[in-house]
Parts: C-alpha cells; sequence; structure tokens
C-alpha cells in the first residue's frame, strides 16, 4: 500500500480548520470542570456525611462509567425528558456543543477532584499545626497554607488529566460537532484514505500535547521554585 | 493558687482512645519561669504541652491560661494562641513562602499588623536569630539550625507571653544544637515564660528554674535542675538520669 502525500497536503489544513473547536472544547470544559472539582473537593474532605456520600457517588458514576457513554446519555438521553426540554436549560442540550461540554466537565470534574483531594491530603500536619499554634483560623490556613501547597502537589496529576482531556473532545466528533476529529472523518468518507488523514490527525494531536505538556511544565517549575535548594 | 501563674493544669487527663497519655497532671507556672519537661518516650511530655495550646484537646481537669479557661468556644482559643508560641522539633516552615513571608503571615492575619510593621519586626527579630541575611531565601536552602531559628523568630513575631517548645534540637545535626540552644538562653535572659521538652540536660542545669520528669503520662518528680540531677528522689527518674547522663 503506498502512502499519498498531497492527501496529506490537502487534508491537514482542512483539519487545522476544527482547532478552535477543539480548544473550545478543551479550555471550556477544564476551567468549569477545575471549579466543579473544587466545590466536589471540598465536600468531599468536608467531614459531614450529607456533604461527603454525594461527592463520592458522583465520583464514582463518572469515574465508573465510559465518557463516550455519558456523551450519549447526555446528547441522546436528556432530550428525552420532558423538564429539562421545559426548563430554561434547553437551549445547553438542544445544542451538540453544549452537551460535549456537559459531559466533558462533569467527567474531567470527577477525576480533577480526586486529584486535589490527594493534594490537600499531601499537605503536611506539622505545617497546618505550625499556622493553628499561630493562632490562624480554619479558614486563614485552607487559603494560605493548604491550597498554595497542596496545588504544587497536584500539578502533574492535574497536567496529565488536562492532556487527557484534551483527547477526549474528540469524542465530541460522535455527536455531529466538526472538531478536528470531526472533519478527519468527513474527510475519510470523502477519500476513503483513511490511513494518511488520521495519521496525520495523531500527529496534529501529538503536537498539541506537546505544547501543553511544556507548558505545564514551566507552570510547575514556576510554582516549584521553593522546592529547589 | 498564685496569682501570678500564666499557666495552671489542674488535674489534666487525657486519652488517646484506651491509651491514657496523660494523668491527673497538676502544673503551675509562673510567669517569667523556664521549666525543662524531661522523660522516656511515649510519657506525655509533647501531649500535655500540646494541650497547653489545645493542639490536642484534654479531656478531664482544667487548663487557665493567662486568666482564660480553655474550652471549645472558637474565639477564646485563637485569643489563648495568639499568647501562647510553639516550636516544633520539625520546624513546620511554611515551605512556599520565603522566610520573611514566613515571618510576616501571622502578624498579618491574626495581629492585623501593617504590612511595613510586620517586615520591621520580622527583620529585626531575624537579627536577633543572626540570620538576617537569609530573609528571601525558601526554608529548604537553609541548615536545620537556621530553620529552627527562624521558627524561633517566627513565634516571636507574636510577641507570645509564652512560649513552648517541643524538642526543638531532636531533629537537628550535633553541630546545630548549640545555636538553637543560644537562641533560647538568650530569650530566657530576657523574662520569656517557657516551657521546654528537651533532652539538653546542659541547657537545663544552666537556664531552667525546674525541671520536671514525665513517665507513663504523670509528673513523677519536679525540682530546682541542682537537685534534679544530683539528688533524684523517684526511681525512675534515677533509672532515666543513669540512662542519659551516662554517656
Amino acid at each position: 500500500m503506498s502512502f499519498d502525500f498531497t492527501l496529506i497536503i490537502d487534508a491537514v489544513p482542512k483539519i487545522l480548520l476544527g482547532i478552535g473547536l477543539t480548544f473550545q472544547l478543551l479550555v471550556v470544559s477544564a476551567v468549569l470542570g477545575l471549579v466543579l472539582a473544587i466545590g466536589i473537593m471540598l465536600m468531599r474532605i468536608s467531614g459531614k456525611w450529607y456533604l461527603s456520600w454525594p461527592a463520592q457517588i458522583y465520583i464514582y458514576i463518572f469515574r465508573g462509567t465510559p465518557i463516550l457513554v455519558q456523551i450519549f446519555i447526555v446528547y441522546y438521553g436528556f432530550p428525552q425528558l420532558e423538564f429539562i426540554r421545559e426548563s430554561f436549560i434547553w437551549p445547553l442540550f438542544r445544542d451538540p456543543f453544549g452537551c460535549a461540554i456537559v459531559a466533558l466537565t462533569l467527567n474531567t470534574g470527577a477525576y480533577v477532584s480526586e486529584i486535589l483531594r490527594g493534594g490537600v491530603m499531601g499537605v503536611d500536619r506539622g505545617i497546618l499545626e505550625a499556622g493553628t499554634a499561630l493562632g490562624l483560623s480554619v479558614r486563614q490556613r485552607f487559603i494560605h497554607l493548604t491550597s498554595p501547597i497542596a496545588i504544587r502537589l497536584a500539578l502533574p496529576a492535574y497536567g496529565n488529566d488536562v492532556i487527557s482531556l484534551l483527547k477526549s473532545t474528540a469524542l465530541a466528533s460522535t455527536i455531529t460537532l466538526a472538531d478536528m476529529t470531526g472533519i478527519a472523518r468527513t474527510i475519510v468518507a470523502q477519500t476513503f484514505a483513511p490511513y494518511e488523514i488520521f495519521i496525520s490527525l495523531a500527529i496534529i494531536y501529538m503536537i498539541l500535547t506537546w505544547i501543553l505538556q511544556k507548558s505545564l511544565g514551566r507552570v510547575e517549575r514556576h510554582l516549584g521554585r521553593y522546592m529547589q535548594k | 493558687m498564685t496569682s501570678n501563674a500564666v499557666i495552671q493544669m489542674k488535674n489534666v487527663g487525657k486519652s488517646f482512645g484506651t491509651f491514657q497519655a496523660l494523668k491527673g497532671i497538676n502544673l503551675e507556672v509562673a510567669k517569667g519561669e523556664r521549666i525543662v519537661v524531661c522523660g522516656p518516650s511515649g510519657s506525655g511530655k509533647s501531649t500535655m504541652i500540646r494541650c497547653i495550646n489545645r493542639l490536642e484537646k484534654h479531656d478531664e481537669g482544667k487548663i487557665i491560661i493567662d486568666g482564660k479557661e480553655l474550652t471549645d468556644q472558637v474565639d477564646d482559643i485563637n485569643a489563648v494562641r495568639r499568647e501562647v508560641g510553639m516550636v516544633f522539633q520539625s520546624f513546620n516552615l511554611f515551605p512556599h513562602m520565603t522566610i520573611l513571608k514566613n515571618l510576616m503571615l501571622a502578624q498579618r492575619l491574626v495581629r492585623k499588623t501593617s504590612k511595613a510593621e510586620a517586615r520591621d519586626t520580622a527583620m529585626q527579630l531575624l537579627e536577633r536569630v543572626k540570620i538576617p541575611e537569609q530573609a528571601d531565601k525558601y526554608p529548604i536552602q537553609l541548615s536545620g539550625g537556621q530553620q529552627q531559628r527562624v521558627a524561633i523568630a517566627r513565634t516571636l513575631c507574636m510577641k507570645p507571653k509564652i512560649i513552648l517548645f517541643d524538642e526543638p534540637t531532636s531533629a537537628l545535626d550535633p553541630e546545630m544544637i548549640n545555636e538553637v540552644l543560644e537562641v533560647m538562653t538568650d530569650l530566657a535572659r530576657y523574662g520569656m515564660t517557657m516551657i521546654c521538652v528537651t533532652h539538653e540536660m546542659g541547657f537545663a542545669r544552666s537556664v531552667a528554674d525546674r525541671v520536671i520528669f514525665m513517665d507513663a503520662g504523670e509528673i513523677v518528680e519536679e525540682a530546682e535542675p541542682k537537685a534534679f540531677f544530683s539528688n533524684p528522689k523517684n526511681d525512675r527518674t534515677k533509672k532515666f538520669l543513669s540512662q542519659i547522663l551516662s554517656h
């Protein structure tokens, strides 16, 4: 079998037309997912069963099911529910972009909340005791001691999740969105050249991942200044 | 009850599950008094001083600090913690802040001091513990002895009436112990009320007004250092002293 480079030269610019949408999916769901994750994590470590249990159930559901299934449930399932169709959130679920954002956000939120919890648990108890002994309140300790240290501890795992989320955005193509993967699939349907097109697509994702990885590495080093002798 | 007692512990008990860490502790500490607490590991020394600023909650008896009884009332406990400083075995500096910020944080948040004033106080105290040149470094860049001196300065920034030391030299390399003891001796000279859990018997001899020996959660013996070392009364004290002074 031959490898047709002209096909690639033709296809790459077309695929890149979807990069904006891929980025929107990534950034919007990463930001919303992080906000959600902070809330879920706080519920989880609150020490109050009526907050911690719902958080644990939520995490269990979203880590326990494939993200593709979650996207399908949101996109195909929710519109069947009358109360959703009649509520103010209906425009969100009528739109495949909205559905993809909801599913990706809920999914990444579950994972990131556990990553953040790991960071919070990793903060040395002695440091918090020193804060207590100096008269800092629970809230002051959380803001000035726990959070900054936990964020630095959680960063490598969090970066991993953002990179994983980039790849998950490709699943949005299954619900008609023309992100990079969606466009590539359309081109394949027209050219019958899955090999060339999907390899090109894979390489684009790899380049994006490399850029993400480098930027996250910079942030890690910047926030980790205090760890270097 | 003497009126100048800043710490009063009356029949204080504390259990961790079924383990009784403290049993019937009675202790009064006068203003300006310097107390050294020693005893075998697991004897309740740390637990006792941790009850004084309520890092541990006692479950029997009464603790009164500077006229305020320690209870679950949040406002009261924070008011007490402002007056009681603590220095830990493992320094517990805030790793993500420079030395200067370590010293400024509680002043700003708890005492509501202005930034400039907090900085001045911090620098003065770094001078006092003889490491002003380290102000902009991070804790990890300092030696253990330097870190512990920073921890003492951080406590002093709050202008506490009492300082509790929980084995402040136990985590240090031998050559760094003296620089920390010197700072502590200096504090003692200026009349700070101190309770110090330590096995530095030289420090106890030269600085302490009273030495307390604990074993199995009880205060077994207390005496002036001279009497304590030359003429211990209790067999457990004798055994302990022979163990730590034999080499």
